[in-house]
């Protein structure tokens, strides 16, 4: 990969963890008025998968978004202002930190539902199909969907379609507060991919070159006609599920867990690695943060000056015109 | 031969001339058809998916030929997985195409309750109007011929509750023709809501394309002594017992709502100040069903203008039975109709 490419990815990674980090501090004033789900510690997945998409590939997400959206590309200035529910938001403050949307970087909305998300890219992915285009679609989901319905019913017709379409599971182990393994037979979504007729991978979602690697070659398949890919993505979210929360400690996550993950934080990794490679230095991390703050202080002063909707709205787009 | 059109076939045929009159006389089977044949031909945005929409039977002839015509691309064959489709059909209409999904029993449309309600129908608000999912499910429903719990259900009801779903129940050929165009060029999901017994049904259909404007309501017969809401298939048990009434000297006013949501409220208003008596009847159990809203609407807004109190003519808050005899107690006829209209009018 190239050296720009590299420190993009870094600096994407950087960019989520910085942007969610102020937002785990501002919470607290009460201005966020909506749930929000914290990436921290999985930033590698959406990083990596999205570096190979263009603009006008499509993405779906899920209630923790951030990443994804920021990763493909959707506007900071937006996102910020939809967390502040303003009428600046990228969706005029009509979804929140659960719905995000930019329909010019080919984001269409993030579900809430858990699972809900999977058949919607699997259609934009048939829309591509039946409309003779290589746009890929790319939806990212937990661990928790592959015990819906829509994972299995989706990665079914996908395969029977041939469908350009990546589907990104972020394992973090947990649904809120349940484990993997009290949902699952251990180690088995990754494993769904063979038997629905697709390849399907397990990897490590906290480097985020395996990641890149992984979901590169799957978009590459998806260009030439080749149908779709599971990459089951191992990763860990530092946060609880919901808020600014923790949830490590007596009847929570065990605390050797949470610290194993924290010692494999995927951007300290990769800074590390690129620093022996050469690719990176201080004074380039230190440029790369400095330009990181000043977005995030444009886009957080930019939300919290802008206008709230006007109740004379409620009504508007229930239909579409 | 399937059961239901053993019991179709059995049907007398009836006839709806409908607001339009010409020479050209079509099944409402058939002008489903041709709305989605030219449909097909006019926009290469339309695809039809569904589970056997490609087989020789072709959604009890609704859709037969269309794959051979327009290639297994437009016209195709689906999984057994109602929600996930119904998902992927309002992905494919966020990405731009125009797809017609179909539930060959609107029982199966309660599996795809999360892709519909969940997500197609409030794609739309939850987004400000920037992507839009220009999506027809159609549904229908069945009846008779011991289909039973789980195959013969009315649930429009239910899906009134839907902000941003829109629902067209059309109860003639005519109506058929110009929603289904109507329901594809229209760029919010719409529920198609039809009904088996209705297929062999026939009435004037123009041969050109035409669009019926989703929201507004037709009167099928003018009367003067009690207002006659009928929905989907009881419009034909409604002609049936207006006919009758005539004969026992009451003037009923026959008012086909089409769009079940948004409904037209002004037509329905207009009707009740004429008559001042309003008897809704729907194919779906009675609490909590379309009839229950109209009646709530007359209640707020033509209360002042009723001199007996509306009178719901619907199936009972039962599963429908699959015993010959309890089915027949079970739905509504023309003669149930006549009966509470002679009650309103003439009490």
């Amino acid at each position: 990969m190239e050296k720009s490419k590299l420190i993009e990815m870094y600096r994407i990674m950087r960019l989520i963890r910085l942007i969610e980090q102020r937002i785990n501090d501002e919470y607290k004033y009460d201005e966020i008025k909506t749930p929000i789900h914290l990436s921290i510690g999985q930033e590698a997945v959406a990083a990596g998968a999205c570096i190979h998409l263009r603009k006008d590939d499509y993405i779906f997400g899920t209630h923790r978004s951030h990443a994804q959206y920021i990763a493909k590309g959707g506007d900071i200035k937006k996102m910020i202002a939809e967390l502040y529910l303003r009428k600046t938001g990228c969706a005029y403050g009509r979804g929140g930190s659960m719905h995000l949307v930019d329909p010019d970087v080919g984001i269409l909305g993030s579900s809430a539902i858990v699972g809900g998300n999977i058949p919607l890219g699997t259609g934009t992915a048939l829309a591509s199909k039946l409309q003779g285009n290589d746009r890929v679609t790319v939806v990212f989901f937990g661990d928790g969907a592959a015990d819906e319905g829509t994972f299995h019913e989706s990665l079914n017709f996908a395969a029977l379609k041939k469908l350009p379409v990546v589907y990104v599971c972020e394992n973090n182990f947990y649904a809120i507060n349940s484990h993997q393994l009290a949902r699952q037979v251990d180690d088995n979504i990754y494993k769904w991919a063979q038997n629905y007729g697709m390849l399907g991978y397990k990897i490590d979602g906290n480097d985020v070159l395996e990641v890149s690697d992984y979901a590169e070659k799957a978009i590459l398949r998806c260009r030439n006609g080749e149908g779709p890919t599971l990459i089951e993505c191992l990763t860990y979210r530092w946060k609880g599920h919901i808020g600014t929360v923790d949830d490590v400690g007596e009847g929570y996550r065990p605390k050797e867990e949470y610290d194993y993950w924290v010692s494999k934080c995927p951007i300290k990794r990769f800074s590390e690695y690129l620093k022996n490679m050469g690719v990176l230095n201080d004074e380039l991390i230190k440029n790369i943060d400095e330009e990181i703050y000043g977005l995030i202080e444009e886009a957080f002063s930019f939300a919290q000056n802008s206008p709230k909707p006007s109740p004379d709205e409620l009504l508007d787009f229930v239909y579409a015109d | 031969m399937p059961w239901t059109t053993v019991q179709v076939e059995k049907l007398d045929n009836f006839f709806i001339s409908g607001d339009f009159t010409g020479n050209r006389i079509l099944s409402y089977r058939d002008a489903l058809h041709e709305a989605m044949d030219q449909s097909l031909a006019r926009d290469p945005r339309v695809f039809i998916m569904g589970e056997g929409v490609d087989d020789v039977a072709g959604v009890f002839g609704t859709t037969k030929g269309l794959k051979e015509k327009y290639g297994a691309n437009r016209v195709f064959d689906t999984p057994i997985a109602e929600n996930s489709l119904t998902g992927i059909a309002a992905g494919a209409a966020m990405a731009g195409l125009r797809p017609i999904l179909i539930h060959a029993r609107m029982d199966f449309l309660l599996l795809s309750f999360d892709q519909l309600v969940n997500h197609a129908s409030k794609w739309c608000y939850m987004f400000g109007g920037q992507v839009k999912v220009p999506l027809v499910v159609r549904t229908i429903s069945a009846r008779g011929w011991g289909s039973g719990a789980q195959h013969s259900q009315c649930i429009q009801g239910m899906l009134m509750n839907v902000p941003g779903l829109k629902i067209v129940a059309p109860a003639t050929p005519y109506d058929a023709k110009g929603l289904m165009i109507s329901s594809i060029i229209d760029n919010s999901p719409v529920l198609f809501v039809e009904h088996r017994w209705l297929y062999k049904t026939t009435g004037y259909v123009p041969e050109e394309l035409y669009s019926i404007p989703i929201g507004r309501g037709v009167i099928h017969r003018r009367g003067e002594d009690i207002t006659i809401v009928a929905v989907s298939y009881m419009l034909v048990e409604a002609l049936k017992a207006a006919e009758k009434l005539q004969q026992a000297g009451i003037s009923a006013e026959v008012v086909d709502l089409r769009t079940l949501k948004p409904f037209d409220e002004k037509i329905l208003v207009e009707s009740v100040e004429k008559t001042g008596r309003l008897l809704i009847a729907d194919t779906g159990c009675k609490t909590g069903s379309v009839a229950s809203e109209i009646a709530a609407v007359a209640a707020e807004k033509a209360f002042h203008l009723l001199k007996k109190p509306v009178k719901r003519v619907c199936c009972p808050d039962t599963p429908t039975p699959t015993s010959d005899v309890l089915e027949k107690a079970f739905y509504p006829t023309a003669e149930d109709i006549c009966t509470e209209a002679v009650k309103l009018v003439k009490e």
